[in-house]
């Protein structure tokens, strides 16, 4: 059967298989992957636990058959190469889902014009109805999406992806926002929509009597709910401002707590058959406590994530495995007790991130950071794939008033919520929401995979109609993901609404951005009013006072927020200036422990002044980078750049470049700007460039004895390359700042043979070099010593 | 209604109080707006900080807020009240001071020739230059700087730091090469930032 099928798609190519545009071959050869992978899906079954496993099981008794057979007849001799499918079934199966999935996400970057077009989340489940369908021609029954696998495997990633990586100022500042939101426009989307579907019900002749009041209730709470994977799919791509999509974004989020209240709520009343005032009030009590309790189980691990991370300084290995292991507890904490597992996933990485990030070693956070994108970008295709599928799967029950009337009502019910909420939150927001904020947030209220697992939760025998509610909602979230979501991104053009900044702050923004939080805290203070600023003030004395003590290992603790980040910004500089090529300096500044710089008194007014290094500071410097860096090298020479950490999706090219023509005119100035009393020349120093793919190095020289400092870089790969800069044309070549970053080593072997090769007075071309290590095994101490040169 | 009334003869001129500033005597018709007039009631906190009852107040009245003592910039703050020479500040000075924390009212008519607002946004940004610009001659030099963040990050940074810092803050923000940040310059660093939102008390709104 595999082959019949293979032959058929494999029949079709050759022909496509012209390349006459690029883009064709690429499609075609793509679509001849998804069709072997499909053919060999296929007679295997679904995934897990669904009604597939039967029809494997079929499978593999006919492969064994012939075994067997054999046995029977005649004394077998030895089985060189058998086959023994059911073992290895399970993982086999997921495997190749996952596989599935991300060869589909190969797929469609590989067609820029169609994924310009239509939202990812559309291609894909167009893409799980094919193979749904395909399944279906076979003649085996396709998997659904199990509730199971989905709440406990697809959806932590995604939210704690989510959680982690919140912003957390902006969520704070528009909180109140938010929860109106999530909390009164789901409850009103939730009676709005059930209320109207049952008098829709009671009308005549739409057969629909069976539906009693609870039902449409459980229904319309189930559907009005935002769905945080649809958001998130299609916000990501239309780059919209930071406001409204924390807005969004953040009500998807919170409304999870009204959604598992008011479903358990429904479904206990639909067993239990009456209820009281009393049950009403129980439930809004319950309500409270779903969500503050989820928040509370998810930031007492998120404390002890963040407690543990303080002692893991010799065990950088397994960092992000706290990380990820202690959130995953949280949310089946959360789930153990009906609690609000989103919310607590929520909460755990919420409150750990400051503390673990200032603990954690920055290889650790570069993994923690591509895990959770890789694995809620999975998850993320997974899911919509496996709703695909579940489609066609699915048993459906149409009925054409049913499922009209609750499209209609979910749209109006939106709009009028959105409407309702704004009118009453605007009085009270200083920066108010324009109608055309308004009309985004509406427009945005994706319902998703959530909806429809819950729906499939349902026990068919307490709700008979729950095919008719399982197709309904499969229309709404088609609806709403293609309609919607491709729809948009050209309002969002048409509409002009501000599109997301993608400039970075600056020191100064920082900077005056504190300074007026100190302003407002003590303008209220002389107001007497408790407002905003003083409370949060109090928290962040609170934070510095007690918490941070706790949790952050070692000097980091006392490192004010400022420092930090004047850190990470020379640090980012550097990245730039490495790769931009330019530039021979960098301001820089020492942890709070050390400090290395004298700043000469500036002349003229362009000069910058250049730091001095004594004997008194090396030592100081050795001792930092012993404690802080992961390897270092006990010579210290001086270095010209820092070859660090390079966030590909950072760094702007224009911002690249005009630090790099400043930088220029600074080199020349400083030319003949020497600072440092010229003991005999040193060998110069090299770096060592450990590159994963494209191995580009060059050698960088100073030429006076300075000390330099080996640091052991780590990155991932760096899309620009990286060109050869005629640094210092001269013998002044001068010595830096060293700068330390902790858990960030760079490493700078020193060669014996150049010094002993060249004389002081050569002036070889100063060649820049760059050094990077893998994430993977690569790297370490064998190779460290051997100064590699092109 | 009855207490303004007798509160509206104590302050002086109040009219022209109402006009300079904005802010209101009466309550809103407004059902969700039930606190009493902002006038009213920075009167009665100016009467709670002027514990000796002089109608006027001095710098130790502002020390006497112990939260502020505890800000690291409270006594510019407190220096911003008081004018160049004056001792004390009356209550004209003090709601004037305050009134440049008003939230903006977008929906204002902007009439031609009317002066800008007291709490527009230059105006925001006016009055915190001059808390960074503490001999006023109308830019922010590296001293005056370095003296701002040495106030905030306190004893835990070295000088080489903060100096370094300093520079760095003067090298972007600087545009024409002047060594020190001029009101302009100050304006534009911050022109991402929503000072309308930033620098706005809901209290008095």
């Amino acid at each position: 059967m595999i082959q019949e099928l293979t032959s058929r798609l494999k029949l079709n190519f050759p022909a496509q298989i012209i390349p006459r545009y690029s883009c064709f071959r690429r499609g075609s050869m793509f679509i001849l992957v998804l069709g072997l992978l499909v053919g060999s899906l296929m007679p295997l079954g679904g995934a897990s636990g669904s009604p597939g496993s039967g029809t494997g099981q079929d499978e593999c008794k006919k492969n064994n058959g012939d075994e067997k057979n054999g046995n029977k007849t005649t004394k077998k001799s030895f089985p060189v190469l058998s086959l023994n499918y059911e073992n290895v079934r399970l993982p086999f199966e997921i495997s190749l889902w996952v596989l599935l999935a991300s060869l589909m996400k190969l797929g469609f970057h590989l067609m820029p014009r169609l994924s310009s077009i239509v939202p990812e989340s559309c291609l894909l489940i167009v893409v799980g109805l094919l193979v749904g369908g395909l399944i279906k021609l076979v003649g085996k029954a396709p998997p659904v999406l199990e509730s199971n696998i989905f709440f406990f495997y697809l959806l932590p990633p995604i939210i704690l992806d989510a959680g982690y990586f919140l912003p957390i100022r902006q969520f704070t500042e528009n909180l109140g926002t938010i929860l109106m939101f999530a909390v009164v426009g789901t409850l009103w989307n939730a009676f709005f929509v059930g209320g109207l579907l049952y008098g829709v019900c009671q009308l005549e002749g739409t057969n629909l009597a069976g539906v009693n009041l609870l039902s449409c209730l459980l229904f319309g709470s189930v559907i009005s709910a935002v769905d945080p994977v649809a958001v998130l799919a299609v916000f990501e791509e239309i780059h919209i401002n930071e406001l409204l999509h924390i807005l969004v974004f953040g009500e998807s989020l919170l409304n999870d707590a009204v959604t598992v209240v008011l479903y358990h709520l429904f479904e206990e009343f639909t067993n239990a058959g009456t209820i009281t005032v009393t049950d009403g009030f129980l439930g809004i009590v319950c309500f409270l406590v779903v969500s503050l309790g989820g928040i509370v189980v998810g930031a007492i691990y998120g404390i002890l994530a963040a407690f543990t991370s303080r002692f893991t300084s010799h065990t950088r290995v397994i960092e992000p495995l706290f990380i990820f292991v202690y959130s995953y507890m949280a949310y089946l904490s959360a789930e153990v007790f009906h609690l609000s597992g989103i919310m607590a996933l929520i909460a755990c990485g919420a409150v750990m991130r400051p503390y673990v990030e200032a603990n954690i070693s920055h290889k650790s956070h570069t993994t923690i950071k591509y895990f959770l994108k890789m694995w809620s970008s999975v998850s993320d295709t997974l899911i919509f794939i496996f709703l695909g599928v579940s489609t066609v799967a699915g048993p459906h029950e149409w009925n054409w008033i049913f499922v009209v009337a609750t499209l209609v009502f979910c749209l109006v019910a939106r709009v009028l919520g959105v409407i309702g909420l704004t009118f009453v939150i605007n009085k009270f927001r200083i920066v108010k929401l324009t109608s055309k904020d308004q009309f985004i947030i509406a427009y945005g209220g994706l319902r998703g995979a959530i909806a429809f697992s819950l729906v499939y939760l349902l026990n068919p025998k307490h709700f008979p109609m729950r095919n008719m509610f399982l197709t309904a909602i499969i229309t709404v979230i088609f609806f709403t993901v293609f309609v919607q979501g491709m729809t948009i991104r050209p309002l969002v053009d048409l509409l002009a609404v501000k599109k997301k900044q993608e400039t970075k702050r600056s020191i100064n923004e920082e900077i005056h951005t504190q300074f007026l939080d100190h302003l407002l805290t003590g303008i209220e203070d002389i107001c007497g009013h408790y407002g905003h600023h003083h409370w949060k003030d109090k928290l962040n004395r609170f934070n510095k006072k007690y918490v941070k003590k706790c949790l952050i290992a070692g000097e980091r603790s006392k490192e004010p927020q400022l420092i930090a980040f004047y850190h990470k910004m020379e640090m980012k500089q550097a990245i730039e200036l490495v790769e931009s090529g330019g530039g021979s300096k960098l301001p820089s500044a020492m942890p709070s422990t050390v400090s290395m710089q004298n700043i000469q008194p500036k002349k003229p007014p362009q000069d910058r002044a250049l730091p001095q290094l004594s004997k008194a500071r090396e030592e100081e410097i050795r001792k930092i980078l012993r404690t802080n860096l992961q390897r270092t090298r006990q010579r210290l020479r001086s270095y010209n750049r820092h070859t660090l950490i390079a966030d590909p999706f950072e760094d702007g090219l224009d911002e690249i470049l005009i630090k790099r023509k400043k930088m220029k005119e600074l080199e020349k100035k400083m030319n003949n700007y020497l600072t440092v009393p010229a003991p005999p020349a040193d060998s110069p120093s090299v770096a060592r460039a450990r590159l994963a793919s494209d191995p580009q190095a060059w050698g960088l020289k100073s030429v006076t004895e300075i000390p330099t400092i080996k640091v052991e870089l780590v990155s991932p790969q760096n899309p620009e390359s990286v060109k050869v800069v005629d640094e210092f044309s001269k013998k002044g070549s001068q010595p830096k700042g060293s700068e330390e970053e902790g858990g960030l080593t760079m490493r700078v072997p020193s060669s014996e043979k150049q010094r002993k090769d060249k004389t002081p007075d050569e002036e070889p071309q100063p060649r820049f070099m760059r050094c990077l290590s893998d994430p993977g095994p690569a790297a370490e101490d064998e190779d460290e010593d051997e100064p590699f040169l092109p | 209604m009855g207490s303004t009334n007798s509160t509206l003869l104590k302050i002086p001129n109040v009219e022209v109080l109402m006009q300079e500033t904005g802010l209101k005597l009466v309550a809103e018709e407004n059902c969700l707006n039930v606190s009493p007039a902002h006038i009213i009631r920075l009167h009665d906190r100016f009467k709670a900080l002027d514990k000796e009852g002089r109608g006027h107040l001095c710098p130790h009245d502002f020390g006497a807020i112990k939260e502020l003592a505890m800000n690291p910039i409270g006594d510019r703050i407190i220096g911003a009240f008081f004018s160049p020479g004056k001792e004390t500040v009356d209550f004209h000075t003090f709601v004037k001071i305050l009134a440049h924390f008003r939230p903006v009212d977008k929906d204002r008519p902007k009439e031609p020739n009317s002066p800008e607002p007291i709490n527009s946004r230059s105006n925001k940004l006016k009055f915190a230059f001059q808390l960074y610009d503490q001999d006023k001659d109308g830019k922010i030099s590296r001293d005056e700087l370095l003296q701002v963040l040495r106030a905030m990050l306190g004893m835990q940074v070295t000088d080489e730091q903060l100096e370094s810092i300093a520079d760095r803050t003067i090298q972007e923000a600087d545009l024409d090469r002047d060594d020190t940040i001029s009101f302009e310059e100050f304006r534009k660093s911050l022109e991402k930032i929503n000072i309308d939102h930033k620098m706005s008390i809901r209290f008095l709104r």
